[in-house]
């Protein structure tokens, strides 16, 4: 089976200049500074799946997302939709592209026009792709509207006249207006009130069921990312450190990180809070302007040894399906713990 | 035992475009000594309103404290004078806030501003100053303590300000700190950080804590007992093992419900509360949850629900409170 979404060794990086003899002479950067946001990322999402991807602010997750869709321009690697290899599409072509790979933002009412009603939102992309015309445009809008749960009411009303999760919803019927198969999902509900985020994630959920939709679900929650997703990536300073089922990868992590990850999440069950051990990581995660050389997460690693600094770890298959970057786990000795300190 | 801050029946409410909007109205709970308190709401629940109201720091106008007691350590804050409240804000009771980027002084360096409040509660000297300042700055785990406190905030990470806001919150050894949604800015692995350092704190110096959140997972592995505010109104107070247990009131039970939990199997739908949370300016009469309400009756959309005490320190406001408690499902 092809995947529907491949990225191979993808790469963006920023360059925030520096380092010419124009800045060194005025007295800037000395070195020329690069933002290695996605720095060597390759992955299948299979058609029908959502694939989770995780981790903290400035782990390049969104611009991963951003660069599979081309919103963001990747400066080396690959990455091919439907077996189209988007990155050397011309701009018309990758412009009819879009129409079958769509975005969910985080910030429902940032990412809506707030002179635009309800009905000009999400006939846009139907008036973009040239989908339906006249009366027919009408009816599809009122049907997406249904879809996502809004009454057909609201259709001539503004952004600003709903609440955070109705602006949600029609942030979701717009990237549904098109009749997308992948949609990437940027941390669709962190903006979100607790009660609300159910709404929007079983609304997600049911979307997927009824259209066969492909999703690349965005968020640093892993516990939402556990309910909705087939498979599980998890990023740090724009690499993917470990992917594989996301049962196996949030209930028996293999790498370092992801174990403190997971360990940091706080239960909503006072009986497992009381008696689980945190692994508390120490400092910050490092800049991705200068990222740390061998494995990225040395120097937090509390399980770090010399050969840590000095060796790029490749993602290996430990158990079947789940891959991890860690020099010091192998699917003969899987257990970090096991390998001591 | 009396308790060390006893807030009855507050109303803040604030005039807004010519109507009322009663963002706290008639709240009350204790916080006994060295207890930590959950404050969880959603947003407009007035759990940030009623933080401020209690540290006295509610913008006036729009807002005004209308009514209520707040008893701590045996004193009523809301009559005392802005002297003898400065006295106790930041000395006896501290804050957190949730963004400390705009709640330090970009201006002022780190130990400046830690100086600030030991010079002005525990009248140290210069010197005293600083050196109680690098201490706490050490305490709450800032490596290099002795040259980052020359530093200005902006030099600094989320989490690293953070700490620092801890510090001067510590500073002067308060009785209550009072930390809202100290962690919501930040990273998961930070925040786990921010949390340990909170729980050691608490620990080393015996303080009490409210902690205001949204975070239920927050809540389960922090606090002793939880208030949970829904527009403006205690919906329902518990200790917290008690309210995950059993809890008292269908929005308590919704909220618990709808977090996904590694027992829920994927492609089964969460459980979903309708709705959205109200706009406190335009509540209905009745209960205010009823209309998101699934086991709402005529009875819970005209009439104010009573405060129904369930067992000893558990309440909830509801006219089901008891059916909800036996287990007859929302």
């Amino acid at each position: 089976m092809t995947a529907l979404v491949s990225a191979r060794a993808l790469q963006v990086h920023f360059d925030l200049g520096g380092g010419s003899l124009w800045s060194r002479m005025t007295g800037g950067e000395r070195k020329r500074r690069v933002v290695r946001s996605v720095d060597g990322v390759s992955l299948d999402i299979q058609r029908g799946e959502t694939l989770g991807l995780v981790g903290e602010s400035g782990c390049g997750k969104t611009t991963l997302g951003r660069a599979l869709l081309r919103l963001v321009e990747p400066t080396a690697g690959r990455v091919t939709f439907r077996d189209v290899d988007v990155t050397a599409l011309a701009p018309e072509p990758l412009r009819l592209q879009r129409r079958h790979m769509q975005m969910i933002f985080q910030d429902p009412y940032a990412s809506l026009d707030p002179r635009m009603t309800v009905a000009q939102i999400v006939a846009e992309p139907l008036h973009t792709f040239g989908l339906a015309y006249g009366r027919d445009r009408h009816d599809r809008v009122r049907e997406l509207m249904a879809v996502v749960g809004l009454s057909e009411r609201f259709i001539n009303r503004y952004p600003h006249e709903f609440s955070g999760g109705q602006q949600q919803r029609i942030g979701i019927a717009r990237a549904l207006a098109s009749a997308p198969d992948f949609i990437v999902a940027d941390e669709p509900i962190s903006a979100l009130d607790v009660s609300i985020q159910a709404q929007i994630i079983n609304l997600i959920e049911r979307l997927q069921a009824e259209r066969g939709l492909t999703y690349l679900f965005i968020s640093h929650d892993l516990r939402a990312i556990r309910h909705t997703s087939n498979r599980v990536a998890v990023m740090y300073l724009g690499r993917v450190v470990e992917i594989g089922p996301a049962r196996d990868v949030c209930d028996t992590p293999l790498m370092p990180y992801t174990r403190a990850l997971v360990s940091a999440v706080p239960v909503p069950d006072p009986a497992v809070e009381a008696r689980r051990t945190r692994i508390v990581l120490q400092g910050n995660v490092p800049s991705p302007i200068d990222p740390p050389a061998g494995c990225r997460f040395h120097t937090r690693c509390p399980y770090v040894v010399a050969a840590c600094r000095e060796v790029e770890p490749a993602l290996q298959e430990i158990r079947p399906g789940h891959f991890a970057a860690c020099i010091r786990i192998s699917p003969e000795q899987p257990d970090i713990e096991a390998a001591g300190w | 035992m009396t308790p060390l801050l006893s807030v009855r029946d507050l109303r803040t409410w604030f005039d807004e475009e010519g109507r009322t909007v009663k963002a706290v109205d008639g709240v009350g709970f204790d916080v006994q000594r060295g207890e930590t308190l959950g404050i969880v709401g959603e947003s407009g629940s007035g759990k940030s309103v009623t933080s401020l109201s209690i540290m006295r720091l509610v913008p006036s106008p729009p807002g005004r404290i209308v009514s209520g007691q707040i008893l701590f350590d045996g004193q009523e804050l809301l009559g005392l004078d802005d002297e003898s409240m400065r006295r106790i804000r930041g000395h006896r009771v501290a804050m957190i806030f949730q963004d400390p980027m705009t709640s330090l002084n970009p201006f002022m360096r780190i130990s400046a501003q830690i100086e600030e409040v030991t010079r002005l509660h525990l009248r140290h000297s210069k010197a005293e100053a600083r050196a109680h300042a690098i201490a706490m700055l050490e305490r709450v785990g800032i490596p290099d303590a002795h040259r980052r406190a020359d530093d200005y905030p902006h030099q600094f990470s989320g989490g690293m300000r953070q700490r620092v806001m801890i510090a001067i919150a510590l500073a002067c050894g308060p009785d209550l700190v009072i930390a809202d949604e100290p962690t919501t800015a930040l990273d998961v692995t930070i925040q786990a950080q921010i949390l340990e350092l909170i729980r050691a704190s608490r620990a080393a110096t015996g303080s009490a804590v409210v902690l205001i959140t949204h975070d239920l997972g927050i809540v389960a592995g922090m606090t002793d007992r939880v208030v949970v505010m829904y527009a403006g109104k205690v919906f329902e107070t518990a200790a917290t093992p008690e309210l995950f247990a059993r809890p008292g009131n269908p929005y308590t039970h919704g909220l618990l419900r709808s977090v996904p939990n590694p027992a829920a199997e994927r492609g089964v739908p969460l459980y979903q509360i309708p709705g959205s949370p109200p706009d406190v300016a335009h509540l209905p009469p009745g209960c205010s949850f009823a209309p998101r309400c699934s086991r709402a009756t005529s009875l819970c959309r005209e009439q104010f629900p009573p405060f129904v005490e369930l067992a000893p320190g558990h309440h909830s406001l509801c006219h089901f409170a008891h059916d909800v408690y036996a287990g007859g499902d929302a």
